[in-house]
């Protein structure tokens, strides 16, 4: 047996090395993450400094800081960066509002059998398709749709296309992001800590405060990431259901035929919001749980 | 390798400031744009075989291009883009021999030099029964030299829903007052170009402002425009760009008042519904076919224009689209076209001087203005996503 | 079982009920649309026919669209699913300078917005590949979509890897098999169901992409949810979108299946 050993000189070379080991696990992905991606970020950083010729409209290199200030200055495109951010948030808030008491039925109280139905019906959603979803909360919530039909004896009504309907469309869509990771998170939770929590006197919602919430904050952390983020640049759930609601996202589509450097501008802004969050959620350690 | 390509090409233009006044139509006397220089076709040669169109969903079916491809040989490839700008971007990869641009394209693809003068002696259909008002507009024929030939036009009409408003409105104060009673209710065409609507009711009722064309806008003319829309703002339901959409909300209820045209209205197949030409007039789209100027199949471009300029064909295509055709001589070949010819107002000259065709912005004032410079359409895009702020 | 009072539950069995409701009446007013006679959605609906389904059937450029789809998600979950196994095998096996970093890169890609992602690479593409002579077309699609879904195979696979024994693959390695040896017949078999679930999200994740392939598809291909979009400009047959997405919302049980087998092998 043991002259298989000398009869693989690159496997030997390699277990010897373990640097040569990891350069060659990570030369292919990193070329490609950093020489393609990276880098095509990169340009457009780029290009967002350079200008378009007014006479034929056609992107042309140079040097022009005209485009973040527009960014940074005009009041319009200013409150729209604020607004995302905050329909961002309260995307985030709300499938955490959600995710936590499912879990914990999920992952504590429900059968075995119904823990994996629901499971699954979360899961399912996640495949249903991106655009299906949003045509489908469109029917919903049209002024003589589903919901107002539905709530119509109860003498509610939805605020028609608006704000509202697009922060619950981009949770709709994202919230399994959220679920997943919270269920699969209190599910490790050891029951007797609950014991322990209600032993020494504390209600079912102290509960969850005080000792649930902060074993499954990585886990929130990490799905907040995905429900924040994608929010963030979204636009497709503003136009079929903003109304007159207008995200980051509307305006880089909006000028990535007529302005590219403006769309690159203004591309420059949710990056900035992501990364300082990647920074926040990375020192917690919570990417490695994603 | 970009800047040389510009380099020549405003050393062509530069020289070449002709003065308009040839065209049939009076108002763009006196106008001159600055344009590349790019030589016309001068006589019809052998056909290529073949013809790459960039066109509207509808305007390139089977059901003519069969016989066109038949009687030329020339085997047409279409794709269909959804925007204005996307046709810009399409025309401009230098793919495609021909585009069926509407005219808010049409403007900056000429002032661009990516499409060619066209030589009329070369199209006999295009001619007598050509609608009056589709001839010789800014869009597509500048200084004297048409670079267009028309296909079909349609106005931006106020569409309502009569079981809400009653009567049709008189005026487009519904959908620009915040005291409308539709407040809330109001739809609006989701495009910069959307800046002319609010342009030509300021003509109408500021007349201070001395708004002569509603492309024609110097800084504070678009000012004043912006203003109104992010007034109008307040009171939107939802801006549409896609047509779908615009239906679903008329019939769902979400909007009573808002910008239509008249072929989402009979879609939408409801009886309340119900569109208007209100007292100020209104914006319309004319979309013509403009020749690549690097195309290698200009003589089945030539042909099929010539061809979709028949009667019969042109009348297929605005049948097909929805739009009052250009060719009128269509109307009077059966009874059906005469009822679509009536519809769509395809022979009432009054009812389209009302309307202003889409036409690209530029900083060259449109209305003969030569002591101000005019805003151009990448400052109606900045200002435009200010309006929903 | 966990103590909890009855109130606290009643309250947790309504969440749960809201957020069934929540997720799938929409699902089910959308595939009842597409039984719709009327060419616009509505509810109630008035009248019930297939005559969407069979116009479906039938019509080119759905299934042009579909097999675009096919295609792209097929290519990025292979180059995914190489490029996400060996960043976790990476990760997994050392502990090195810089190693969060790489982390971050590996989830960069999605947790930026898609349409930054698509503007990027369309510039890339169209400002810098194409004036110096390179055009990139289809696969520039399947490289932008691959980008973002190594991630998930990433997740999965060092998730796994993380919970293996390593004194397995040093045993193997005692006993004189090669690193590929060892990796085929010890470790993968290990992380194999991980893998799969990994490749399968992948797939879906690009299947369904939308926002990044508005940018990047080539002119004249459309993927389904490229389709879908544009139809929303052709009023004539609104209906059958919801014939699609319905097809759609079926379609995903099969994956929905198959990881559901998977997680059951596991345990």
């Amino acid at each position: 047996m043991s002259t298989a050993t000398e009869s693989r000189p690159i496997s030997t070379y390699l277990f010897r090395r373990p640097r040569v080991r990891l350069f060659s696990l990570l030369a292919l992905p990193m070329t490609w993450i950093v020489g393609v991606y990276i880098l095509s970020l990169f340009l457009l950083l780029i290009t967002a400094f350079w200008y378009v010729d007014p006479f034929t409209s056609l992107v042309r290199p140079g040097f022009t800081l005209d485009n973040f200030q527009a960014v940074f200055t005009e009041p319009a495109y200013i409150s729209t960066s604020l607004r995302t951010l905050w329909i961002a948030l309260a995307v985030t808030i709300l499938s955490v509002i959600f995710a936590v008491p499912l879990g914990l039925y999920m992952a504590k109280i429900a059968p075995a059998w119904l823990r994996n139905a629901l499971a699954v019906a979360i899961t399912l959603p996640l495949w249903a398709g991106y655009l299906v979803k949003i045509i489908a909360m469109r029917l919903v919530f049209t002024e003589e749709g589903f919901f107002n039909w539905l709530m119509a004896p109860f003498g509610i009504k939805g605020p028609g296309f608006s704000m509202p309907i697009v922060i619950l469309t981009l949770t709709y869509l994202w919230f399994p992001y959220m679920a997943l990771p919270v269920y699969t998170a209190i599910r490790q939770i050891p029951t007797n800590l609950f014991d322990a929590s209600s032993d020494l006197g504390a209600r079912g919602f102290m509960t969850i405060y005080r000792v649930v919430i902060p074993l499954i904050t990585p886990a929130i952390i990490a799905g907040s990431v995905f429900t924040f983020s994608l929010s963030l640049g979204d636009y497709l759930a503003a136009r079929f259901t903003g109304g007159a609601t207008q995200m980051i996202g509307s305006m880089i589509a909006a000028n990535i035929n007529l302005n590219p450097p403006m769309a690159a501008a203004f591309s420059m802004v949710p990056i900035t919001f992501v990364v300082i969050y990647l920074m926040v959620a990375r020192r917690t350690g919570s990417l490695e749980r994603m | 390798m970009k800047r040389k390509k510009l380099a020549v090409l405003s050393l062509l233009s530069a020289s070449v400031l002709i003065l308009g006044g040839c065209s049939s139509d009076g108002d763009s006397s006196g106008l001159s744009i600055e344009v590349p220089d790019i030589p016309m076709h001068e006589a019809m040669g052998e056909f290529e075989g073949e013809l790459n169109i960039v066109n509207w969903s509808g305007f390139v079916e089977p059901a003519w291009t069969d016989e066109f491809t038949a009687q030329t040989g020339c085997k047409v490839n279409p794709r269909v883009a959804g925007t204005s700008d996307e046709m810009v971007t399409l025309m401009r990869t230098g793919n495609y021999d021909i585009v069926s641009a509407s005219g808010d394209a049409a403007l900056r693809l000429i002032v661009g030099g990516d499409v060619q003068p066209l030589n009329i002696d070369l199209i006999p259909n295009f001619g007598g029964e050509i609608a009056e008002g589709m001839k010789g507009n800014v869009y597509d024929t500048v200084n004297g030299k048409p670079y267009g030939v028309p296909i079909g036009r349609g106005a931006n009409l106020l569409q309502y829903n009569s079981d809400v408003t009653g009567g049709a409105p008189e005026s487009w104060d519904v959908v620009w007052e915040t005291d409308s009673p539709y407040a809330g209710k109001v739809t609006a065409y989701d495009a910069p170009i959307y800046i002319a609507d609010a342009a030509v009711y300021l003509m109408y009722h500021n007349p201070e402002l001395n708004i002569k064309n509603p492309y024609s806008l110097d800084a504070d003319q678009l000012a004043a425009a912006i203003d109104l829309l992010k007034q109008q703002n307040s009171i939107i339901g939802e801006y549409w760009s896609d047509p779908v959409a615009q239906i679903t909300s008329f019939v769902g209820g979400n909007t009573v008042v808002g910008t239509s045209w008249e072929i989402l209205r009979k879609f939408a197949a409801k009886e309340n519904l119900k569109t208007t030409l209100p007292k100020e007039g209104s914006t319309g789209w004319y979309d013509s076919w403009l020749v690549s100027s690097t195309t290698k199949n200009v003589n089945c471009a030539y042909a099929w224009m010539d061809y979709t300029s028949r009667a019969d064909v042109n009348g297929a295509i605005a049948m097909n689209f929805g739009m009052a055709p250009a060719n009128i001589a269509f109307c009077a070949t059966s009874e059906k076209a005469q009822a679509h010819c009536d519809e769509f107002a395809a022979e009432d000259e009054e009812f389209f001087k009302q309307v202003w065709p889409w036409t690209t912005p530029i900083e060259t004032c449109l209305d003969g203005r030569t002591d101000v410079k005019c805003t151009s359409f990448q400052e109606w895009t900045n200002a435009w996503l200010t309006v929903k702020g | 079982m966990l103590r909890l009072s009855r109130a606290t539950k009643a309250f947790l069995l309504v969440v749960v009920a809201i957020v069934l409701v929540f997720m799938y009446a929409p699902l089910f007013i959308l595939i009842l649309n597409s039984f719709n006679e009327s060419q616009i959605s509505g509810w109630p609906i008035e009248s019930f026919s297939t005559k969407w389904w069979i116009f479906a059937k039938d019509y080119q450029p759905i299934r042009a669209a579909l097999l675009n789809s096919v295609l792209v998600a097929t290519g990025a979950m292979i180059i995914a699913s190489i490029l996400g196994t060996l960043v976790a095998f990476a990760l997994k096996g050392f502990e090195f300078f810089g190693r969060a970093t790489v982390n971050l890169l590996v989830v960069l890609p999605i947790a930026l917005p898609g349409v930054v992602t698509g503007v990027a690479f369309s510039n890339t593409y169209s400002n810098f590949l194409s004036p110096a002579g390179f055009n990139i077309g289809y696969f520039g699609m399947i490289v932008a979509h691959a980008t973002f879904c190594i991630v998930m195979v990433f997740n999965n696979v060092f998730a796994r890897l993380k919970r293996m024994n390593p004194h397995l693959q040093e045993a193997s390695a005692d006993l004189g098999a090669g690193l590929w040896q060892t990796f085929r017949l010890v470790t993968f078999p290990q992380f194999r169901t991980a893998f799969v679930a990994g490749a399968l999200l992948a797939f879906a994740l690009s299947f369904d992409e939308v926002v990044v392939t508005i940018f990047t598809a080539p002119p004249g291909v459309d993927t389904l949810p490229l389709w879908i979009l544009k139809e929303m400009a052709r009023p004539n047959q609104a209906s059958v979108v919801n014939v699609v997405a319905t097809v759609v919302i079926l379609l995903s049980l099969i994956p929905v299946y198959i990881s559901q087998r998977l997680t059951q092998e596991r345990q």
